[in-house]
């Protein structure tokens, strides 16, 4: 006999804590994860902590099998290297780790997505007369999104990140709709789920176009179709997804604030 | 055999005006104090190349030595934007900045090539990007063996690259360890190379993750202890996360930019 795990009082949740916890669950199953420094790799360490603890945790700074006790502020940080399996030098992470293939999702944040996932973290166009936005830059995330058997997306739902037309194509997603990825030789399958803190949109399978198929506890469509830049799809059938459970949400809670305390 | 020298006179002998100086270090051992002696002697029109310009870049960008900026991810890790960058980018405050702009995994492979006396590396990368669109030092090529087409990035050659290590000894041979980033690929690319060091020691003992690099292959050594701050250095310091916190406001503003610059670096005759 097992019961039902507790569901957490919704009111407690935050918007923040509902797409991390889907984050994360987001990494069941999967074995490595090249994972992006900000809400990827929260989402990538409560995945660790909740349902998928022998997730190997791959960062850009070379680690390979980070175990940390807490939240790294940059990719950089001392504990990633102690607790790793290995860590090897910045080409070879990219070029015998990702390149080879040898990753099975890559974890991504993002400026600003499209209909078809591709990604602007480069520049934002502020208008006639006004110099470009600076963004940081591409990092790691054009080969990330290329070379990993898949990829998953977070990033927090509004019409300035969800948007009609990228202003730079940084990172490809699904590129102009089927068949681009193929067209290009991005050999992983590219996103496939978008998690929000509104709920969760996924690749139509023959269209590669983003559709609404899930919706956090206490989310309506219309909310979700107002936050989007684009007039989005919905699933015929959207669900809602499982509200976080007690462990689900102290373990989130216990990692961010150890990683404030030795902030 | 690297001469060992204070980090005034190696970083007077080494870097000039004009120069195209790698400074790396990929969030470990950032070699802070020595840009910040390139502030304190004014030296200017500098084309700077990293992957990550991070908070080291920023200062040496708002202080105006900086005239173009290589790289491949501008941002103040785990806090925000860099603001001094941005400014100068956006608004060419105190002066304009050039920008040659890549991915990780280009950045990192011009610097293999750059070590490898090639003039170009391969990678599969950039494919439906608009990078390419913006720098003239990404193409394609075909593979001769299959017909792949694959990006083709031009190598990075610094007049000088400067990294911080843990230690080196009296010959100069030097060690480093933990997260050792992309600092082996970014010396042996360079003309010139100073490494500043935590300490000397009478002997190197191997470490694991250790990267060495004999003192042939290095050209000036210099002591720096704690010289990696706000970075760290595994061993010796843990990473202050705190002032990367705290650069945030400071950087945003350009008085209380040049106000910190003037009390941290320029009052001081030996950067922390």
């Amino acid at each position: 006999m097992t019961t039902a795990p507790r569901a957490a009082a919704a009111t407690e949740v935050t918007p923040d804590e509902l797409m991390t916890v889907n984050a994360a669950r987001a990494l069941a199953g999967a074995r490595t994860c090249f994972v992006g420094i900000g809400l990827p790799s929260t989402a990538a360490n409560l995945s660790r902590r909740t349902d998928n603890p022998d997730l190997v945790l791959v960062y850009e700074s070379g680690t390979l099998g980070s175990k940390p006790t807490r939240l790294p502020l940059s990719i950089g940080d001392g504990e990633l290297a102690d607790t790793a399996d290995a860590v090897v030098s910045v080409p070879e992470i990219f070029n015998y780790w990702l390149q080879a293939g040898r990753i099975d999702v890559g974890f991504l944040g993002a400026a600003q997505t499209d209909r078809y996932a591709n990604i602007n973290t480069t520049v934002v166009d502020r208008g006639p007369g006004r110099p470009e936005g600076r963004l940081p830059g591409a990092g790691g995330a054009p080969e990330i999104a290329a070379n990993c058997g898949r990829v998953l997306m977070v990033l927090r739902h509004s019409t300035r990140n969800f948007v009609e037309k990228l202003d730079f194509t940084t990172t490809v997603g699904h590129g102009s709709g089927p068949g681009d990825r193929e067209r290009l030789g991005l050999r992983g399958r590219g996103p496939t789920a978008v998690i929000t803190d509104l709920g969760i949109l996924r690749p139509d399978p023959e269209t590669a176009e983003l559709v609404l198929t899930e919706v956090h506890p206490g989310v309506t469509t219309d909310r979700v179709r107002a936050a989007t830049g684009w007039e989005l799809r919905v699933a015929d059938r959207v669900t809602a997804t499982a509200p976080p459970t007690e462990a689900e949400i102290t373990a989130l809670r216990t990692l961010k604030n150890a990683g404030r305390s030795a902030a | 055999m690297a001469e060992i020298r204070t980090l005034h006179d190696a970083v007077a002998e080494l870097v000039h005006d004009g120069d195209t100086v790698a400074m790396e270090g990929f969030t470990h051992l950032i070699p802070f104090a020595a840009a910040h002696e390139i502030i304190r002697q004014g030296i200017t029109d500098l084309t700077l190349v990293r992957m990550t310009p991070d908070v080291i870049y920023d200062q040496l960008i708002g202080a105006g030595l900086v005239k173009k900026l290589v790289f491949s991810w501008g941002g103040n890790p785990g806090v925000g934007s860099l603001h001094r960058f941005r400014d100068a980018v956006e608004n060419g405050w105190p002066r304009p900045l050039e920008i040659d702009e890549h991915s990780h995994a280009g950045m990192a492979n011009r610097y293999v090539a750059g070590a490898s006396g090639l003039p170009f590396a391969v990678l599969r990368g950039y494919r439906g990007s608009d990078i390419p669109e913006r720098t003239d030092t990404v193409s394609t090529v075909t593979c001769p063996f299959t017909g792949e087409e694959l990006a083709a990035v031009r190598a990075v050659n610094p007049d000088v690259t400067v990294i911080h290590a843990q230690q080196a000894d009296h010959d100069g041979n030097v060690q480093l360890w933990g997260l050792t980033g992309v600092q082996k690929e970014a010396a042996l690319a360079a003309r010139r190379v100073l490494v500043t060091v935590e300490e000397i020691v009478d002997e190197l003992t191997p470490r694991p993750t250790g990267v060495v690099l004999p003192g042939w292959a290095v050209t000036a050594v210099a002591p720096a202890p704690d010289g990696a701050h706000p970075s760290y250095a595994a061993g010796y310091s843990v990473r202050d996360n705190a002032f990367y916190q705290a650069w945030d406001p400071i950087s945003r503003d350009r008085d209380a930019f040049r106000k910190w610059i003037e009390e941290h670096v320029h009052d001081r005759s030996q950067a922390r």
